[in-house]
């Protein structure tokens, strides 16, 4: 069985990396992907501590959170085409009409 | 206990009286009347078709028939009728508003409303197109609304109201063409002049007033009180002379006279009411209307009251010898005649009614002669007898009519003037025999300045520029009227036809109309020889004139006797120039520097208040002004709208929140 630090280690790793995306990547589509790896490792995090603890209840939040993430990508998906579609560009640093 | 016999007086008289008629009881409506058609020309006249005359002229034929009612509800019952009301009281004393009617009054009603309307509609010709057309009516209605309170007074503060707003009227008339300096110094200088007389007259009503022991000033009650006897004959003799003092100011007496003659730089219509027929009539009505005190004052009182008549009747007489203007001439003939009835008045209970009598003829005539003189001045556009000569060829009805005035007022019968003046020198001869000479020396000189005048303006050649012609009609229709009563007005005192005037008019008792032919061929003598020296003298025009080749004594009557020259040096200048100019040195420096430096402090306060108010509190308010905006610039950049600063933001903070729970 692998043992669970390792597994926690692995999870903020990707966790991280999934940050880093979100606040460093220009591109809105590796945005959205970065957010995936981010509710990823908060999944295998949950799973992890369910087969670590006997409990059922992180495998279902786990499925939860697939289940949200799907329609999360389905809406942020059509911002971004809405997005193409008005500005000819998905670049994040150039939706910046919400100042002052 | 005197303010119950006060009432119990008046309604004694009211109940002898009997039954009073209509016009009796309310003959207040005659002032009243007169003073609602000023106020209506005042804000109405201007938008008034005719610009405003026809108030006056309607309230004022009401009033002269009113008027006649009063006068044959006296003749009619007899009597008198009192009603007042009581306007405030002060302690003790009790000042009523009221009037009183006798005969005196309703004769004086009858002259005051028939002359003021009169010269309501002569004016109308004479003041056509003057600039102040509509503010001369007001003025003339207030006046005639003043004289009238004045003659239906019944007590004496009342009766010094009438006599101020008259004061006060006379000056607004005199100056009525005020831009001409010389009219109103003239208005100043008559203002100024009969103050000098309601001074004295003033403190005569006060000494009056206290000899009731300060209870009314009610003249019945004053006269009923000083016929008891109870007060000191000290203070009745001292209240006679003061209040002689107001009647020497008003009616132009020795030797306050000289207000008088200036006093013609006004309108010729307000010479003919004012200075001729009401307000130096009320001089003399004030003296008949209290003429108890008079009376019941030692007789060294109407000794004095005659000496001063008599000298002015002959001081005035000689000046009118040698003045050019013809208004001046009437004026002094004026001041003579009202000597006359000084004199008389002096004369004690004989010469009342005959002082009366003359103010009554000599208000028409003499109102006559004014508007004929006005009507002749509107056409010479001269006050110059040396401008005129030879009108009687140009203007028929003024001449005649001029001719009818100027005999009366020389005292040729029948007219008025001989009548009345008769009157007064059959009084004086049963009396005081040095009075009697003085009045027929009077009508000498008077005789003979009036043919001087009549010559000089109506007969020889025309020695003016102006093409003469007649005075419109409203102007003659007037002088008509008066020419006619001037005719027939002295029968009323004509003792062979009953003289009802001595009916309506007397003090104590009713006298006998007496006729004496030895005194009517004195006074006729003397006439003829003045009418006669009159003609022989000017029956051909000369120039100069004969009164002013007479050496020193023409020099005198040029200069007035010097008694102008006398006030103006002697009382004008000092004042004017030592007291006036230490209260104007006063004003500049003193009340003017209190001012001044009120200022400078208040101008000092207020940069204060200004700089507290400029830095301190509109320092705050700016103050967060400016900081809220540079708050909010800092805080504007926050806002960046680029969603991954928010991002930054939101995991910090939940990093940090992370860190504050988990530690």
């Amino acid at each position: 069985m692998i043992r669970l630090p390792l597994v926690l280690i692995f999870a903020a790793l990707l966790f991280s990396a999934g940050v880093y995306g979100v606040l460093a990547r220009r591109n809105a589509v590796m945005v959205l992907m970065a957010i995936e790896l981010m509710l990823n490792a908060v999944n295998l995090n949950l799973v992890a501590f369910a087969a670590a603890l006997q409990d059922v209840t992180g495998q279902v939040f786990a499925l939860f959170v697939i289940a949200v993430a799907a329609a999360e990508v389905g809406i942020g998906l059509a911002i971004v085409i809405l997005l193409f579609r008005n500005r000819a560009s998905i670049n994040v640093d150039e939706v910046d009409l919400l100042k002052w | 206990m005197v303010g119950l016999i006060a009432v119990l007086g008046s309604e004694g008289a009211e109940a002898a009286a009997a039954a009073p008629n209509w016009f009796v009881q309310h003959a207040f409506l005659i002032p009243l009347l007169c003073f609602a058609s000023g106020a209506l020309t005042l804000f109405f006249g201007k938008r008034t078709p005719g610009k405003g005359p026809v108030y006056g002229i309607l309230a004022l034929s009401a009033g002269l028939v009113l008027s006649l009612g009063v006068l044959w509800g006296i003749a009619h019952n007899g009597g008198n009728y009192e009603h007042d009301i009581t306007w405030f009281t002060i302690g003790s004393l009790q000042i009523q508003l009221g009037y009183f009617i006798d005969g005196l009054t309703g004769v004086m009603l009858l002259v005051v409303t028939s002359i003021s309307l009169l010269v309501h509609i002569y004016s109308l010709g004479y003041m056509h197109g003057d600039k102040r057309y509509t503010w001369f009516y007001v003025v003339l209605s207030l006046f005639t609304g003043a004289m009238l309170v004045v003659v239906l007074a019944s007590n004496l503060f009342e009766l010094l109201v009438g006599w101020e707003i008259m004061g006060v009227c006379s000056y607004l008339l005199i100056g009525h063409w005020y831009e001409d300096h010389a009219n109103s110094s003239a208005a100043i200088k008559a203002f100024l002049t009969t103050r000098v007389g309601d001074v004295p007259f003033m403190f005569g009503i006060f000494a009056l007033v206290y000899a009731t022991g300060m209870t009314t000033s009610n003249i019945q009650v004053i006269s009923e009180t000083v016929a008891g006897g109870h007060v000191s004959v000290l203070l009745v003799t001292c209240a006679a002379l003061l209040m002689f003092g107001g009647t020497i100011g008003k009616s132009a007496q020795f030797p306050l006279y000289t207000w008088l003659p200036d006093a013609m730089a006004g309108p010729t219509p307000v010479s003919a009411l004012i200075h001729a027929a009401t307000m130096v009539a009320a001089g003399i009505y004030l003296v008949a209307r209290t003429f108890e005190v008079f009376i019941h004052a030692d007789p060294i009182a109407l000794t004095i009251v005659s000496i001063v008549g008599a000298i002015t009747l002959l001081l005035a007489a000689l000046l009118a010898l040698v003045q050019d203007d013809i208004k001046k001439v009437l004026a002094y003939s004026t001041i003579s005649q009202l000597a006359y009835m000084v004199a008389a008045l002096g004369l004690g209970e004989a010469g009342y009614p005959a002082a009366m009598f003359h103010l009554f003829t000599h208000a028409f005539f003499k109102a006559l002669l004014f508007l004929g003189a006005g009507s002749v001045i509107h056409a010479a556009h001269s006050n110059n007898m040396s401008d005129m000569g030879g009108l009687r060829k140009h203007m028929k009805v003024t001449y005649v009519t001029f001719l009818i005035g100027s005999l009366a007022l020389a005292g040729v019968p029948p007219l008025s003037g001989f009548f009345s003046k008769d009157e007064i020198i059959l009084a004086a001869k049963g009396h005081e025999s040095w009075l009697a000479v003085v009045l027929v020396l009077g009508a000498v000189i008077t005789a003979f300045y009036t043919t001087r005048m009549l010559l000089q303006t109506f007969f020889g050649e025309y020695r003016g520029t102006q093409h003469l012609h007649e005075s419109p009609r409203s102007m003659t229709a007037p002088l008509v009227v008066l020419a006619v009563i001037t005719c027939f007005v002295g029968l009323l005192g004509f003792a062979p036809v009953g003289a009802p005037f001595l009916d309506w008019v007397y003090f104590g008792a009713p006298e006998e109309a007496i006729f004496s032919p030895t005194v009517a061929l004195i006074s006729i003598v003397a006439v003829a020889i003045g009418l006669y020296a009159g003609w022989v003298t000017y029956r051909r025009y000369r120039e100069p004139d004969p009164t002013l080749e007479l050496g020193g004594f023409s020099t005198l009557l040029v200069h007035k006797y010097y008694l102008d020259d006398l006030y103006f040096n002697g009382i004008v200048r000092p004042i004017r120039d030592t007291w006036s100019a230490g209260v104007y040195w006063f004003n500049q420096n003193v009340l003017d520097g209190i001012v001044n430096g009120a200022a400078v402090v208040a101008y000092g306060l207020s940069s204060v208040t200004m700089w507290i108010d400029r830095n301190i509190i509109d320092g705050a308010v700016n103050g967060t002004g400016t900081a809220m905006e540079t708050f909010g610039k800092g805080l504007r950049t926050l806002q960046s709208g680029k969603v991954q600063w928010y991002a930054v933001g939101l995991f910090a903070g939940v990093i940090l929140l992370t860190a504050f729970f988990v530690r």
